[in-house]
């Protein structure tokens, strides 16, 4: 039963797929690319930011990853643009502009 | 060596739940399954069984429990009844849809309202389309001995789907009667210890349980879902052959009595197949043509069978112990009649609705019913569809 999940794609026959639609492997969703549905975009302004990291967690599809104790520019892949980042960064560091 | 005892049918399946012994049952107590989650946890209090309890908050979450302990890993089950199932509906979908092979014991009341705690099929047939197996049983034996098959079925490869073992509420769950019991070392051999191939809690095998599906998928998923349940028609009647050789007492997707050369068959769910028999057991006694068929398995939908058992009668009448609210009669009446249209089977049909929150359903019930059937086939005059039996 335990099939690899990359060989299933849309075209694939009802047989072939899992069974209730299991996936057998880990860490798949970073390969659904919900930044696809962004209607609104953060931008990063690298000069503004203090690095205080208070974005990070409050970004619900971790999508800011920070290296070295240090915020890089945004996983726009899965950024879904909600705007939280923006709303809590103190220092005006991360501006929403309209569309993707 | 089997053993002959007295039980309730509650009683009959909390002792079969105590020799399968599965691994995990969350519950969450209403009448009149209370007594189910209430046996099992004084078998566990008193060492007879190590099952995990889990003492829930609701129904939502015993089936929530029931579902995340089966993926997990575990053989798991629950009991409820009437609101307490109407309340696991969300749930109900997923275990299916996700291919749990989790067991539930349902003791059938009335859903409200008016409010009311006695006997009709309501709750389980509110459930027939959630894609469970659902067995029903006319006495304390057959639900003992259906749940014993219940795990058999549901975890099959070619099946993995929940079972509902359904039985009549007060009428069976309270009502003592004698019983055989197999040993326990007996059910454990014939159920055997459940390995599952894939689950949750196992290391370095990451799997994940009911991923959002998109579009492309979810239809694709759905068949696959529904050949599954198909296959279970298979499967219920193997387990049931391995369960004769074990107890001698045999099963099928519905029972035939004294219908071999019968003009008039009454086709019924449950404990009232005992009234029903009687009646004809008297009404053969006068010479009339006249027989029963109980319908063990109501999912799958044994259509076919059905209609080729009823083939040769002159007219049924089809007993639904549920109002649907369609106005176009009970669930079993109308499945047994598309069943019947399908294989050109052009019998008279007639769906009555009966035992309604309780109501008694007798042995001159089924005598009336079965005058009626008569009286209409000889002068040619029509029945009234989906009439409530016994109402005032």
């Amino acid at each position: 039963m335990r099939t690899d999940v990359h060989t299933i794609n849309e075209h694939t026959p009802h047989q072939d797929l899992t069974e209730g639609l299991m996936m057998f492997a880990a860490g798949t969703s970073k390969e659904f690319h919900t930044g696809e549905w962004r209607t609104n975009t953060p931008v990063y302004h690298a000069d503004l930011c203090k690095q205080c990291l208070l974005c990070t967690p409050v970004c619900p599809d971790s999508s800011i990853p920070v290296k070295d104790s240090k915020r890089g520019d945004f996983d726009y892949d899965h950024c879904k643009g909600c705007g939280i980042c923006a709303k809590v960064c103190p220092f005006g560091a991360i501006e929403m502009k309209e569309g993707r | 060596m089997a053993r002959k005892e007295r039980m309730s049918g509650n009683e009959a399946v909390s002792y079969a739940i105590k020799q399968v012994n599965p691994d995990v049952m969350p519950a969450f107590p209403i009448t009149p399954s209370t007594e189910i989650p209430q046996m099992v946890s004084a078998y566990i209090a008193n060492g007879e069984m190590d099952t995990e309890f889990i003492p829930v908050e609701s129904e939502h979450s015993s089936m929530s429990a029931t579902i995340g302990a089966e993926a997990a890993g575990a053989r798991s089950l629950t009991a409820t009844s009437s609101a307490g199932l109407a309340l696991m509906w969300e749930e109900l979908l997923l275990a299916a849809s996700n291919r749990m092979p989790c067991a539930l014991t349902l003791v059938n009341r009335t859903l409200s309202g008016p409010i009311n705690i006695n006997c009709d099929h309501s709750d389980g047939m509110g459930a027939r389309d959630t894609g469970w197996i659902q067995i029903y049983a006319e006495s304390n034996q057959e639900v003992y001995d259906n749940f014993i098959q219940a795990y058999p079925i549901a975890e099959d490869p070619r099946v993995h789907l929940p079972i509902m073992i359904c039985q009549d509420g007060f009428i069976t769950s309270h009502a003592v009667m004698n019983i055989e019991l197999l040993e326990d070392q007996e059910v454990k051999d014939f159920v055997g210890e459940y390995h599952p191939e894939e689950f949750l809690l196992n290391p370095g095998k990451p799997i994940a349980v009911g991923p959002y599906s998109v579009t492309n998928y979810a239809m694709e998923a759905k068949k696959n879902q529904e050949i599954a349940l198909e296959n279970s028609k298979k499967v219920i009647l193997e387990v049931a052959k391995k369960f004769e050789a074990l107890s001698g007492r045999s099963y099928g997707l519905f029972e035939e009595y004294r219908t071999e050369d019968a003009d008039y068959i009454m086709l019924l769910i449950g404990s009232a197949a005992g009234t029903a028999k009687q009646a004809v057991d008297d009404l053969r006694a006068q010479g009339k043509k006249v027989g029963v068929i109980k319908l063990r398995v109501f999912r799958p939908f044994p259509a076919e069978e059905l209609a080729d058992a009823l083939k040769n009668c002159k007219a049924v009448a089809i007993m639904d112990r549920t109002e649907s609210y369609n106005g176009n009669g009970g669930p079993l009446g109308s499945e047994v009649m598309a069943g019947l249209f399908r294989k050109k089977v052009m019998i008279t049909a007639v769906n009555y609705i009966y035992g309604l929150a309780g109501r008694d359903f007798t042995v001159d019930d089924v005598y009336e019913i079965f005058a009626e059937l008569e009286e209409a086939q000889i002068k040619g005059t029509e029945i009234e569809q989906f009439k409530y039996v016994g109402l005032r």
